[in-house]
């Protein structure tokens, strides 16, 4: 008998709040769109707001009601915005894949600073006093605001204080551009792979005096840049990336080296034995001495110094030239390969 | 006149001197949890005067026609648990259905506080001998102390949320960065709270 009393009371209590429960889910049953939690599903569920709704869930629900467009989600991508179509009975083609960009190198070895901060580590705390440490008014100031602002671990900030951002890791989803104070991040397409790294908008003397690698406004970018895609605005170049133009030849003629080139690798041209020799693509290469040999005989290009800009394809009359991919025949991957091989 | 100056004091004691997280040290789970932002820490603190007001009611009947009644007292933790985490169940379903609004939010912190063990705390230490009257709360004193228990559990998280905010700025050693950093201060303001044991209300 003394067993029996707890036992019933808490098996009575037990019994009545799980009947009580049961029935109240019946009665107080809403109904939830079972597209919600597919699409949610679907998501990559960082809940980086990118979308312009607080969280995975909020865009989820937006885009079951018809309210958010199913290409919303940058971070997820290609792969996600086609579920989510699947999902919803509809098709839309996903925006083009993007990637952040910071507009600055200088770090504490290339930029000059005027005075140490020793203040909080955040770069809006920093500008507020007298515009930052660097002399340079646009140089990123390298406190990590934009690498805390990041939900992917894509931003770091390294020895030499500065930003860096890791575009593999990068999404694009562009929460570190407006975090900026300086305002020197920006998203570019990513099949682009050529940026310039520098948003410094004074004239070419003074900025020689507090950074080895700013924008001087030289505009020997712009001039190797036929196509127009590079105009200069406020003694700056500004990269129009609708136009056909890789931008690989005004990375490479940049004087302080302002453009920062994200491709592993470029690769590299090679005459073969039909060249005849008649010199139009030593005239076409727009470096110069890598494309080099006596009239009518066969040219022979330097491949440490060919940039892979493609230029002495077109005007080869015998279609001797051809790029090749620029692992194929490096000796350092190469050995590397071999090393692989030999230990299995 | 007598009631309400027990009311007073409960409320002031239940707030202050023996606030819930920082000089009874229950609830410190969603304390460290959800106290990295002012917003997300005022809904939940919100949630928590809820929950504990209507958990404090239920269980205070539970307490006196029940378990009283047959004098088994001794079951009182089991049987509140089940009630309470009945209850937050119930309670996320009627808030689902009748005020939408209230769910969309309070909601998402209701399941964290199913089996809190501030929830459970207060009702234990309301059905326990407490140390104004020498008895158990009555139904009122049961409630106020709910409703007070709550505040006192808010006013503690929306502190430590304020002073986090801060210290996600300030330039904390490598070694002390994010909880442990929040572990000290947490220390240090319930050694601030406990100044407020010098306001004794107690009888005797």
């Amino acid at each position: 008998m003394e067993l029996l009393l707890p036992v019933t009371v808490v098996g009575a209590v037990g019994l009545f709040f799980g009947v009580g429960l049961a029935i109240a889910s019946k009665m107080l049953h809403v109904f939830v769109d079972p597209k919600i939690s597919r699409i949610l599903e679907a998501l990559p569920g960082v809940n980086c707001g990118a979308c312009g709704y607080p969280g995975c869930s909020a865009f989820a629900k937006a885009v079951a009601v018809g309210k958010a467009a199913a290409a919303g989600c940058t971070p997820g991508g290609e792969k996600t915005v086609a579920n989510i179509a699947d999902i919803m009975g509809i098709s839309v083609s996903a925006n083009e894949p993007m990637v952040a960009v910071i507009h600055c190198q200088g770090g504490k070895a290339e930029a000059k600073e005027r005075a140490i901060y020793d203040g909080i580590t955040d770069c809006h705390a920093a500008k507020l006093i007298g515009n930052g440490p660097k002399i340079c008014p646009d140089g990123c100031l390298g406190r990590g605001s934009c690498a805390k602002a990041c939900l992917f671990g894509a931003i770091k900030i390294n020895e030499n204080e500065i930003a860096v951002i890791d575009n593999e890791k990068c999404c694009g989803c562009g929460k570190c551009v407006p975090v900026c104070p300086r305002n020197i991040i920006s998203l570019i397409p990513q099949v682009h792979k050529v940026y310039l790294a520098c948003a410094n908008r004074d004239k070419g003397a003074g900025v020689k005096k507090y950074c080895s690698v700013g924008c001087t406004a030289c505009t020997l970018c712009v001039k190797a840049t036929p196509s127009g895609a590079i105009t200069m605005a406020d003694n700056l170049p500004v990269l129009d990336y609708t136009k056909d133009e890789i931008f690989i030849v005004a990375h490479a003629k940049c004087p302080p080296k302002c453009f920062i080139d994200l491709a592993k690798m470029r690769p590299k041209a090679n005459i073969d034995t039909k060249c005849t020799g008649c010199g139009e693509c030593a005239k076409a290469c727009p470096m110069k001495n890598v494309i080099t040999g006596e009239p009518n005989e066969r040219h022979v290009i330097d491949k440490g110094k060919c940039i892979g800009c493609g230029n002495c394809l077109n005007v080869c009359a015998v279609k001797a030239i051809v790029l090749w991919g620029g692992l194929g025949y490096d000796s350092v991957e190469k050995q590397k390969r071999q090393r692989h091989g030999a230990t299995g | 006149m007598e009631s309400i100056t027990s009311i007073i004091q409960i409320s002031i004691a239940a707030v202050l001197i023996q606030n819930f997280v920082l000089a009874r040290f229950l609830g410190l789970c969603p304390f460290f949890g959800v106290s990295k932002k002012l917003s997300s820490a005022t809904g939940m603190g919100m949630a928590v005067v809820f929950v504990m007001t209507v958990a404090s009611m239920i269980t205070w009947w539970i307490d006196t026609a029940l378990l009283m009644a047959l004098n088994v007292e001794y079951l009182r933790t089991i049987v509140f648990i089940l009630v309470i985490a009945s209850l937050v169940q119930l309670l996320e379903m009627i808030m689902q259905k009748i005020t939408p609004a209230l769910y969309e939010s309070l909601g998402i912190f209701l399941p964290l506080i199913t089996t809190n063990c501030a929830i459970l705390g207060v009702a234990i230490l309301n059905a326990g001998v407490n140390n104004f009257t020498g008895n158990p709360f009555t139904f009122v004193e049961s409630t106020i102390n709910g409703i007070a228990s709550g505040i006192g559990f808010t006013l503690a998280l929306v502190l430590m949320a304020g002073l986090r905010e801060r210290l996600e700025l300030a330039d904390v050693p490598k070694s002390l960065d994010g909880l442990p950093i929040a572990f000290i201060t947490a220390g240090l303001m319930a050694l601030a709270f406990l100044g407020f044991s010098g306001l004794s209300f107690f009888a005797g």
